[in-house]
């Protein structure tokens, strides 16, 4: 493996977890709970596809430049099947109740905001730059999910009832966030990334002090899942890539 | 109108960009908004590079067409280049562009600096219609991605926040 070829799939995979989890947030348009919900939680996927934005046509520079490949921004976005779509899985559950987007939301929101710090160091000087642009929003995002986990955990018996479910059923994907394999080695002994595990710690502290405050519970971490990362995805993705992709599909190299 | 052939003073070119506005903000012209970073002549062509306010912003490609099209017709052959780092701040909006948000009917950013990401206190937003204090945040997201939504608990009217982004 190049170090270009190690960049290229590291930021694909970043660009796919912001996209898809941007696409799980927009499903939200026009049903949010109430009007500034649906306001909010239709920002956060903007902002998460603009990102993905940046990160794709990163991808597509690095591919074109170093790889010999022709993939433009959109086509990696929205013609690759789904064994080549390298998200986590947590990004691309389903919505479920407000709780449940929330956590899955909360949980993504603290690795990324602690993901984008540490790349803020990074040897990359666009990969940096995206981080760094990115972080400010992020922050926001962040603030907004850990506050509704503690008024939905601290809230009537039913909101927390149903937000201790969602946080029992979204805890097997938290390891997968901390996932790291050949790519990543590659880039850290080039001294491109840091690595992930060293803010693993300042994450469970952060998850932690939110869902005590939220009087939730800590599930017991049984069985993690994970795959993602290499293709293999949940039942869902299929779904997700049908809607997200019909457009492209029915009228190929369409522009608006 | 600058003849062809002959390149426009730098200064110049910041004062004829002082009539493109953002178009979700139609108050605000981009260099009030600061998200104009630098102008350059390279060549014949006059490099103008920007900075996105927010990475998801529908205006900016609005933004970057209305930068070509106002310089050339004032004659002046341009290309827009976009820059992410350093990361755009609303410390970069001018005073000017704060009066005018505030008269527009949107508060501007605070100067606090709201650092703290987790059990974050809440910053004091006056009302730009009654300058009351006494308001209240409703949503942290508002209209567009750089807004937040607030009510003034004295005139109870709603107002957009022009949210601090440090």
């Amino acid at each position: 493996m190049t170090t270009n070829e190690a960049l290229f799939e590291y930021t694909l995979r970043m660009a796919d977890d912001t996209l898809i989890l941007g696409q799980r947030l927009s499903e939200w348009c026009g049903h949010g709970p109430i009007l500034e919900e649906d306001i909010a939680l239709t920002n956060i996927a903007l902002d998460l596809i603009g990102q993905s934005t940046a990160l794709f046509e990163y991808a597509s520079k690095i591919e074109k430049e170093s790889l010999g490949g022709h993939r433009s921004a959109d086509d990696l976005a929205f013609l690759r099947l789904e064994r080549e779509y390298k998200n986590v899985l947590l990004v691309e559950q389903t919505n479920g109740d407000f709780g449940k987007t929330i956590v899955r939301q909360f949980l993504f929101d603290n690795f990324q905001y602690l993901h984008y710090t540490q790349l803020l160091e990074s040897k990359d000087h666009q990969i940096a730059a995206i981080a760094e642009k990115s972080l400010k929003e992020v922050r926001y995002h962040l603030k907004h999910s850990s506050e509704w986990v503690i008024r939905l955990g601290d809230g009537t018996e039913e909101s927390h009832r149903r937000v201790q479910e969602s946080v029992d059923d979204l805890f097997r994907f938290i390891d997968e966030l901390f996932y790291q394999d050949a790519v990543n080695q590659h880039l850290i002994q080039a001294g491109i990334i840091g690595d992930v595990n060293d803010f693993k710690d300042d994450f469970e502290k952060n998850v932690c002090a939110v869902i005590q405050e939220a009087t939730l519970t800590l599930p017991e971490r049984k069985w993690q899942l994970n795959g993602g990362r290499v293709g293999r995805h949940s039942e869902h993705m299929g779904f997700l890539l049908a809607e997200m992709q019909y457009m492209q599909r029915t009228y190929p190299g369409m522009e608006w | 109108m600058v003849s062809m052939g002959e390149r426009a003073d730098i200064a110049e070119i910041w004062e004829i960009l002082k009539d493109v506005k953002d178009p979700e903000v139609p108050v605000l012209t981009v260099v009030d908004l600061g998200v104009v970073r630098q102008i350059e002549w390279q060549g014949d062509t006059c490099l103008v590079t920007i900075t996105p306010t927010y990475s998801g912003c529908p205006a900016m490609q609005v933004i970057e067409t209305g930068i070509i099209e106002r310089l050339q017709e004032a004659g002046i052959p341009s290309k827009v280049n976009t820059i992410l780092s350093p990361a755009w701040t609303t410390d970069w909006i001018t005073e000017d562009g704060r009066q005018k948000l505030e008269e527009y009917g949107i508060a501007p950013p605070q100067d606090e600096p709201d650092k703290s990401v987790l059990f974050a206190k809440q910053i004091v937003v006056p009302c730009p219609l009654c300058k009351s204090k006494n308001t209240k945040l409703v949503s942290q997201f508002g209209s567009t991605a750089c807004k937040a939504h607030y009510q003034c608990k004295e005139c109870l009217e709603p107002f957009d926040y022009f949210k601090c982004l440090r």
